[in-house]
């Protein structure tokens, strides 16, 4: 096998670059998701029937089609309904709604893990349900839900490889052009690899970090 | 410190100190003419076909101590549940200081749940104790006690903090503010439990079954703090299996089986001169439990 270090380094500029485009949308994609699902589980646990009913429509029809056919959608169908993006913003918005109805699911069994209870003592306070939500479930609950959220934003880690379909010049566009160019499809792969692998690696590392942190109170002995 | 020592207080004892040492007058007459804090009037709450509230009557004057007791399945914790509308009673009213808790007539056809605004309104002097105290595990004791005051009484964080310190103090938990639920005994996250309650300077306590939860050497402690509310005049309602606790303390025993008042008068009344054959059958299991220490043929257990 020849390996050609010179393939990379002459690309590197645009290997960066296309790394920073990764990392963006993701990032961004997966704030957007985090948001809507939070919003849709609050909707789903708290509303009544009328907003339910669609809202499970909806969870329902992002859960049985593919994430590529939704970004076609979004971007080349959007035009059609009057939602004209460029590829970057069409892009995070896919990838946010693909995201949300997963963490949706997250959160809800968050929400169901605290005991009754606590809110019933809270109710007796006063406290009201948005102080609930935001100081007594969300708090508690992430200690129950991270592990499950950080293999979720891994998994929207990689997937941001799909928006290479819609022209995003993004970390799998950028190797996989410069492999084609130059037929290095070995040097170019290993790079596309390695950068993923930092991605999710940190992602991990700083998902571990704050599963210490949460759960802190969960220790039988004081600090 | 001050909050327990405002209020008229009619505690059921001949007299009793104060923090700052000087005796308190204390009369079971003072405040029998004014309206009862608690009124209850024809309760009545079904779960789906069965009817676990079958027409409760009850009031509770200022600084009196209630105390409901029954088997298991009686409804004693309904009814308490009720009074802090965390059950949804569908017969009936119940009157906190003269406000209907929980609903509001609908124009022509009866009644509808009040907006929840309102509901707090009413309920806002009353506490309430849990039998699996319902600390919030994330926050410390002193975060317990200090969230409501924060966020419903929106106190500075300072003003906040000592209130919170104080109450701590009261319940002999001070030394404990910065430990987490998980690190205190059942005992010490029930008397944070209380302690978070009196910070919002109720009128009224509810106690559900306050050291069920407890391993037996810790029970003490729990009721120990509650004898000093007691003391101080507050008026309570408890639900409980302490009987000593019952006999000792409460003005009025309320015996409760298949959602009905059986029996109710003075702790001598109910203890010592049982005339329901329910209720002398449900003393007799008291009796028998505890029979181990017991030399003489006693047929009380006070």
């Amino acid at each position: 096998m020849i390996f050609d270090p010179t393939i990379i380094t002459d690309h590197l500029g645009d290997i960066g670059q296309g790394f920073m485009i990764t990392l963006g949308t993701w990032s961004a994609g997966v704030a957007l998701g985090l948001t809507l699902g939070m919003l849709i589980a609050v909707a789903q646990l708290f509303g009544n029937s009328l907003v339910r009913a669609p809202l499970r429509a909806f969870i329902e029809m992002i859960r049985s089609t593919p994430f590529l056919v939704q970004l076609f959608l979004v971007y080349y169908g959007g035009p059609s309904f009057g939602l004209n993006l460029d590829p970057i913003p069409a892009g995070i918005l896919g990838l946010g709604i693909y995201g949300s109805v997963y963490f949706a699911e997250i959160f809800r069994s968050g929400f169901q893990s605290v005991a009754r209870g606590q809110l019933e003592a809270a109710d007796c306070l006063g406290i009201t349900r948005l102080q609930c939500i935001t100081r007594i479930q969300i708090p508690q609950m992430l200690v129950i839900i991270l592990p499950a959220l950080v293999n979720l934003i891994t998994i929207l880690c990689k997937e941001t490889a799909v928006l290479s379909i819609i022209t995003i010049p993004e970390l799998t566009m950028v190797l996989t052009g410069i492999g084609s160019e130059t037929f290095a499809f070995v040097e170019t792969l290993l790079v596309l690899c390695i950068g993923y692998l930092l991605l999710v690696e940190a992602c991990s590392r700083l998902g571990m970090l704050l599963e210490v942190r949460v759960g802190r109170f969960m220790q039988k002995q004081p600090r | 410190m001050s909050n327990f020592h405002s209020t008229p207080t009619a505690a059921p004892h001949s007299s009793v100190l104060n923090e700052s040492g000087e005796a308190m007058k204390t009369s079971k007459t003072l405040s029998d003419n004014s309206e009862p804090m608690l009124k209850l009037h024809n309760v009545g709450k079904s779960f789906g076909n069965l009817r676990v509230l079958k027409g409760i009557d009850l009031q509770v004057r200022h600084s009196e101590v209630v105390c409901l007791i029954g088997p298991s399945g009686s409804g004693k914790s309904t009814l308490l549940r009720s009074m802090a509308f965390l059950e949804e009673y569908d017969e009936g009213e119940i009157y906190i200081e003269g406000q209907l808790l929980g609903w509001v007539p609908e124009n022509g056809k009866g009644r509808k749940r009040a907006p929840q605004s309102q509901i707090n309104q009413v309920r806002r002097n009353v506490g309430m104790v849990f039998q699996q105290f319902n600390l919030w595990p994330h926050m410390t004791a002193l975060g317990n006690v200090s969230e409501a005051l924060l966020r419903v009484r929106k106190l500075s964080a300072d003003d906040a903090r000592q209130r919170a310190m104080a109450m701590l103090d009261k319940v002999g938990l001070a030394h404990k503010a910065a430990a987490y639920p998980a690190q205190l005994s059942g005992g010490q996250q029930q008397r944070v439990a209380i302690a978070r309650a009196l910070a919002m300077e109720p009128h009224i306590m509810l106690f559900d079954e306050p050291t069920s939860a407890l391993d037996p050497e810790l029970v003490g402690e729990v009721l120990q703090v509650m004898k000093t509310l007691a003391k101080e005049g507050m008026t309570m309602v408890v639900v409980t299996h302490e009987m000593g606790f019952a006999a000792q303390v409460a003005d009025s025993v309320v015996f409760l089986d298949q959602g009905q008042v059986v029996a109710q008068g003075t702790p001598h009344e109910i203890f010592h001169n049982a005339e329901q054959p329910r209720l002398q059958q449900f003393l007799q299991n008291y009796l028998d439990r505890n029979a181990f220490w017991q030399d003489t043929k006693e047929v009380s257990p006070v």
